[in-house]
């Protein structure tokens, strides 16, 4: 039996740049809606949420019109980037960072609604910049809630599956990550790699997650 | 000298209060701001931090504007030259001490650090963590902090009320210290009579927003005194009815006393009821020596 490893990696290289980029969208996004005093701020918050609620395949269905070259989006990608995203790589990471936005900004808005507003108060009472502020007091003051955001989104990544299906359909190192190898490799009765991609998820998950338990329980001894 | 004028009206649970301010403060003055809760007192020092925004008004520091609200400016707190002791500190619970005091400090401000440190006597706790401080080391560490950038006002929001009463006078002396060595404006609220008298060489005394009273703090507080009468505040604990009298035992401060009373006095009294008893202060001073108890 040979097992191809290229879906596994694929998988873990889909995730982590997700993961990456979401840290980078999701610490302002959560930043401004935790503090923002509009009066849309609910709808801001459902729409980040959506994906929580929403089927796979109805995210997954409608990201594979827009990206279409046939619609107005996609051929406009098309046209000024020449990028399209249907069946692609990059299509499956625009669609995770969607599909994993509430697993990031939720723990994070949390997190800075959690710290103590006197200390962004005092922050800039000595002469702090909001920037300084967010970077030198509240991110290091929630590494908890860093932490968390960080291995549910990769976590929410490695486990997608109908998203990914739908708009990267089923292509050899180039779409094909390991929840839909496991189902390719059932439907064609070869159990045993099956067997292999699902230990490995299974015992990667246990880990991380146990990783992040243990370090957060450390985090919170230490006053 | 400091010139603020402030309108603003604040959400109160007995309806809204309409906070009115107009006053002065000479430089390197101590105020202490001195009224009942929901006077408005923290949210005048919050509106001179700069933090909340008053509906209208002007505030000049120094020939600074830092508010004026007819000319559309509002300087943010970044740009007002405070410190600001808040009532829970606010450590920052990531740095150490030395971090802490030096957040706002300039680069190469080493030594104003080092001497900020020593005078608050944090020397040697100066790498440890906020969280393992005891509350009055937590508060020198606030105080050097908000002092750390050589504020021109310094606000304090109850400095003091989370301590014990040994612990309140060593830092009513580094209060006072500080503010002497380096000629602060210092603006402070407080409801405790004596650590305004202990700090304060103004105070404003504010019933329904506005400054009722204001001057030294002997004159705003020794004025109603000054009848001959004391009139202590007390409460009811117990009524013992005895042959044509009445014991009433009662609770002044933290003391108990047992005096004796007419019917016509005790008539419609209950336990609980709070009364005032009234004693001449002519003669009625003792000197307490400690070997008594």
């Amino acid at each position: 039996m040979t097992i191809d490893w290229q879906p596994l990696w694929l998988t873990f290289r889909l995730a982590a740049l997700t993961t990456f980029l979401l840290l980078l969208i999701g610490i302002p996004l959560a930043y401004w809606i935790a503090y923002t005093r509009s009066r849309f701020k609910p709808l801001y918050e459902t729409l980040v949420s959506m994906p929580l609620v929403l089927p796979p395949s109805v995210l997954g269905f409608y990201l594979l019109l827009a990206f279409s070259p046939q619609h107005a989006f996609g051929a406009w990608l098309q046209q000024w980037f020449q990028v399209q995203l249907a069946f692609s790589f990059s299509g499956l990471v625009v669609a995770s960072i969607l599909f994993s936005l509430p697993f990031m900004v939720q723990p994070l808005q949390a997190g800075f609604q959690h710290l103590p507003v006197s200390l962004i108060e005092a922050s800039r009472t000595l002469g702090k910049s909001d920037l300084v502020t967010l970077l030198r007091i509240l991110l290091p003051n929630m590494k908890g809630a860093l932490l968390s955001a960080t291995v549910l989104t990769f976590a929410h990544t490695v486990g997608e599956f109908g998203v990914v299906l739908m708009i990267g359909g089923n292509i050899p190192g180039v779409t094909r990550v390991a929840s839909i190898a496991i189902y390719d490799q059932v439907e064609s009765l070869q159990y045993a790699t099956a067997h292999v991609y699902a230990g490995v998820l299974l015992v990667l998950s246990f880990t991380v997650l146990l990783a992040v338990y243990c370090m957060n329980r450390r985090w919170q001894q230490r006053p | 000298m400091i010139e603020i004028q402030l309108v603003r009206r604040l959400a109160h649970p007995d309806g809204t209060l309409h906070l009115q301010l107009d006053a002065q403060i000479a430089k390197q003055s101590f105020v202490a701001i001195f009224g009942p809760s929901g006077a408005g007192k923290t949210s005048i020092l919050r509106m001179l931090a700069g933090l909340d925004r008053p509906d209208s008004g002007r505030i000049v520091v120094d020939g600074v504007v830092w508010l004026d609200t007819t000319r559309g400016i509002n300087l943010p707190p970044q740009q007002r030259s405070i410190g600001f002791v808040f009532q829970d500190y606010a450590l920052f619970p990531n740095l150490s001490i030395r971090a802490n005091v030096g957040y706002a400090a300039a680069r190469g401000d080493g030594p104003w650090i080092d001497e900020l440190l020593k005078l608050m006597q944090l020397s040697d706790l100066q790498d440890r963590r906020p969280g393992h401080l005891s509350g009055g080391q937590k508060q020198r560490v606030a105080l050097a902090r908000a002092v750390a950038r050589r504020p021109v006002l310094l606000l304090l929001d109850e400095p003091l009320s989370a301590l014990d009463n040994a612990l309140r006078a060593q830092l009513q002396d580094d209060l006072a210290l500080l503010h002497q060595r380096l000629g602060l404006t210092t603006l402070m609220v407080s409801h405790d009579v004596g650590e305004v008298f202990r700090l304060a060489d103004t105070v404003w005394r504010l019933r329904a927003g506005r400054i009722a009273e204001t001057g030294p703090p002997a004159s705003v507080f020794l004025q109603e005194r000054l009848a001959g009468r004391l009139a202590l505040q007390a409460q009811v604990l117990r009524l013992q009815r005895e042959e044509v009298v009445t014991i009433v035992s009662l609770l002044i401060g933290q003391e108990f006393v047992d005096i004796i009373a007419t019917d016509d006095e005790v008539a419609g009294l209950c336990v609980g009821d709070r009364v005032a008893l009234s004693a001449k202060s002519f003669g009625a001073l003792r000197p307490v020596s400690p070997a008594a108890d």
